[in-house]
């Protein structure tokens, strides 16, 4: 190897080597800990963390809180992931067709992302809030009686999923209204000198013109529906019953609240496997069957 | 901000000046713990620290309840500063009992405590478990031992002691009492000079009071649905777990009555509402006028007393086999990590913070209960309560109180617990399903500390 090349790679490592550095010491070294506590037993039962092999993955196995908080997020996946795209693309053609009061449309769609998770959080407490929330008074003004949203077992997730839609969707709409702007006119000219029909274009050249957003937005949006956590603290602390709670929030609790760090990390273990799926799913699954212009 | 403190702090040394601690059944602490408090505060404000050599303490706290004490706690801290040159107090607010109770212990095992803290007294046995807290005998042991800590109620020290040693001393407690509108009493002919005295009155009482917008009554469910639990425990027969915090008993056929009666207001008189109740939504509710009565802490009677709009009454809660009510709140304790001198001036603090006057102004600006008999006797207590009697409703029902689920693992305990609670309020379990479910699963998280 000459002597150029060294010169130029080692450069190249140079102007890297911050972001390396900070990657390994904030990223790769703490998955290593997290990995190798996992194995250990270590709470408030013993002084020092004891080796115990797979032992806290048996554990999990056999706790029925940890399958009903997966389930639980899964459909909390289900419910937002889908929902949450198809509205931000609805949005975006929206927002990008409006010729008047263009800007207002897109400031309203775009707003609730701008808002802090806590604070989104605290202004649907006062919507789901029994007896004079808004969602209670419209129900009264319907002649409907009231729901406890929060706190009903059956309604809480949906309560969740309706909120994190109208959080997220105007930040996914942001990509495909950029999206919508890479489309060149001149497809959009040619189909209209041939009269095809408006649903047909947005199904012929629009939508799949669209798909290397949609699957970086689908991407964001399931590995948001598994990192969620902040609403959890505020509104329902994972209640009642386990039902709201994710597995973000689960491993809060065991690692904070119940000061069991081996079985904490063991959960976080099952996370960080959960995102690395999605990832290879991505890379290896999707990406090649996408048309980039 | 600075000039507040200023009034404030000037205003507190003057009080404690005029007014001594009155009933001194402590004999050495009532009146010389006022006279110190004078005489040192006055001395120290014109010498300072002779060698300008200052012990520092780091003390964290949380706030539990409504109203500006942020500025009450840096008050009273200027005050000791005032009072003992000598020692820096940093106080660090440190916001809920839970968010304290996780900055403290991630703070103990990066071996980086704070030196004194107020965390709620249920922690006790996870603090021990992380060797984080040292015992407070020998310091109580100097100021007088069973005599010192005679001043201070019983049912308080519960949560503090534990196979004979002092861990905790008690700060800002409460139990749990019952508030009623009055004005709804009298439309719906009840006697608005009384609440319910037994369960069969309360689910009377809530059913008339019960009308469409409005529910006859609240008990909170997120949060603190084990504390909620533990009222009808007691009432009914006996606590819910062994002193030493190693065995729980949840299942007991008196429990079950007991969880049976608070779900059958919900399902079967719809007298509350159903499903879980969130802690913080039951004041506001009652404030609105949207719930007759309500159960909930003491702490909050002085956020209650200045938003009600309406005529309020306090009283103990309902009785079964006998009035009940489990204790709540937090303690302070000292931390092990830190030098003997840190420890002695963490000490000084702990004591000049439960002095009786500050005891007393400190029951009255949050509602709170004093944590010493003798703050009753001040002057200022005294004609605090001549005004405004039910400042004395949660004092008084202290005699049939007792400590707060406290258990090795409390935070598992607790939450399997809830969980349990939540599941048959909601109809998911029965309660003895629930109940027995609950104990099964505390028996395990327990049963390494049974070894």
């Amino acid at each position: 190897m000459s002597g150029n090349r060294w010169r130029t790679n080692g450069f190249a490592w140079l102007l890297l080597l911050p972001s390396l550095v900070i990657l390994v010491m904030f990223t790769f070294y703490p998955i290593f800990l997290t990995l190798r506590l996992s194995l250990y037993q270590a709470d408030l039962a013993v002084p020092e963390p004891i080796f115990t092999g797979l032992d806290n993955f048996r554990r999990l196995a056999a706790d029925e809180v940890f399958w009903k908080v997966m389930s639980n997020n899964i459909w909390f996946a289900l419910g937002t992931v889908p929902a949450g795209i198809a509205l931000a693309l609805l949005m975006a053609v929206s927002a990008n067709k409006a010729l008047r009061g263009k800007w207002l449309l897109r400031t309203a769609f775009f707003y609730p992302t701008l808002i802090p998770m806590i604070a989104v959080a605290n202004i649907w407490l006062f919507i789901y809030t029994p007896e004079y929330g808004l969602f209670s008074r419209l129900l009264h003004a319907a002649g409907l009686s009231d729901l406890n949203w929060l706190g009903s077992p059956g309604l809480v997730q949906w309560a969740m999923i309706i909120m994190i839609i109208w959080k997220e969707a105007g930040y996914f709409m942001i990509f495909y209204l950029a999206g919508l702007q890479n489309i060149p006119k001149d497809l959009y000219e040619a189909a209209q000198m041939d009269g095809v029909g408006r649903v047909t274009v947005f199904r012929k050249i629009t939508f799949p013109l669209l798909m290397p957003t949609t699957l970086f937005v689908s991407i964001v949006a399931l590995t948001n529906a598994f990192k969620l956590v902040d609403h959890l603290m505020i509104m329902t602390r994972g209640g009642p019953n386990n039902a709201s709670n994710l597995l973000l929030y689960y491993i809060y609790e065991t690692a904070f609240s119940f000061w069991d760090q081996g079985m904490a990390s063991a959960l976080t273990v099952v996370m960080i496997g959960l995102l690395l799926l999605f990832a290879a799913f991505q890379f290896f699954g999707l990406d090649k069957r996408i048309h980039y212009n | 901000m600075r000039k507040w403190n200023t009034v404030m702090l000037t205003t507190v040394v003057g009080m404690s000046l005029l007014a001594g601690c009155g009933g001194n059944n402590g004999g050495t602490e009532g009146a010389s713990g006022a006279a110190d408090a004078g005489q040192t505060a006055s001395d120290n404000k014109q010498t300072s620290a002779p060698d300008g050599k200052k012990t520092e303490l780091t003390f964290y706290y949380p706030i539990a309840v409504g109203g500006p004490l942020t500025a009450t706690i840096e008050a009273m801290t200027q005050e000791f500063e005032a009072a003992h040159p000598d020692i820096k107090v940093t106080p660090v607010y440190t916001g809920s009992y839970a968010d304290t109770a996780v900055k403290t212990q991630a703070g103990v095992q990066a071996k980086q405590p704070p030196d004194v803290a107020v965390l709620q007294s249920t922690e006790l046995f996870s603090l021990l478990d992380m060797n984080a807290i040292i015992p407070l005998d020998d310091f109580v042991q100097k100021e007088g031992g069973e005599q010192y800590l005679s001043d201070f109620y019983p049912a308080f020290l519960a949560n503090s002691q534990t196979e004979g040693h002092t861990y905790s001393i008690p700060f800002q407690r409460s139990t749990i009492v019952l508030y009623y509108n009055k004005d709804m009493f009298k439309e719906a002919g009840l006697d608005p000079e009384k609440g319910p005295e037994n369960w069969e009155q309360l689910q009377e009482y809530a059913v008339k009071l019960n009308k469409d917008g409005r529910f006859g009554l609240e008990i909170p469910v997120t949060g603190f649905a084990y504390w909620m639990m533990q009222t009808f425990a007691l009432q009914n027969g006996d606590n819910l777990m062994t002193s030493d915090g190693k065995k729980v008993m949840f299942d007991t056929p008196e429990n079950v009555e007991g969880l049976q009666y608070w779900v059958d207001l919900a399902a079967k008189y719809k007298a509350i509402p159903e499903g879980a109740t969130d802690w913080s939504t039951v004041p506001s509710d009652f404030l609105e006028g949207k719930t007759a009565m309500m159960y909930h802490t003491t702490g909050n009677l002085t956020n209650v007393k200045k938003n009600a709009t309406f005529d309020f009454g306090v009283s103990f809660l309902p009785a079964k086999k006998q009035y009940g009510s489990p204790t709540g709140g937090g303690n302070f304790y000292i931390f092990k990590d830190i030098s003997a001198e840190k420890q002695q001036a963490a000490w000084e603090f702990v004591k000049f913070m439960t002095e009786c006057e500050r005891a007393a102004q400190w029951s009255i600006d949050t509602g709170y209960i004093a944590v010493r008999k003798s703050a009753y006797e001040t002057d200022q207590m005294k004609k605090y309560a001549e005004e405004f009697p039910a400042a004395l409703v949660a004092r008084d029902q202290l005699q049939y109180a007792a400590a707060e689920l406290s258990t090795h693992n409390n935070g598992k305990v607790m939450k399997i617990l809830s969980d349990s609670i939540q599941a048959a309020l909601t109809g998911d379990l029965t309660p003895t399903e629930a109940l027995k479910k609950a104990q099964g699963e505390a028996d395990q998280a327990l049963a390494s500390f049974n070894k």
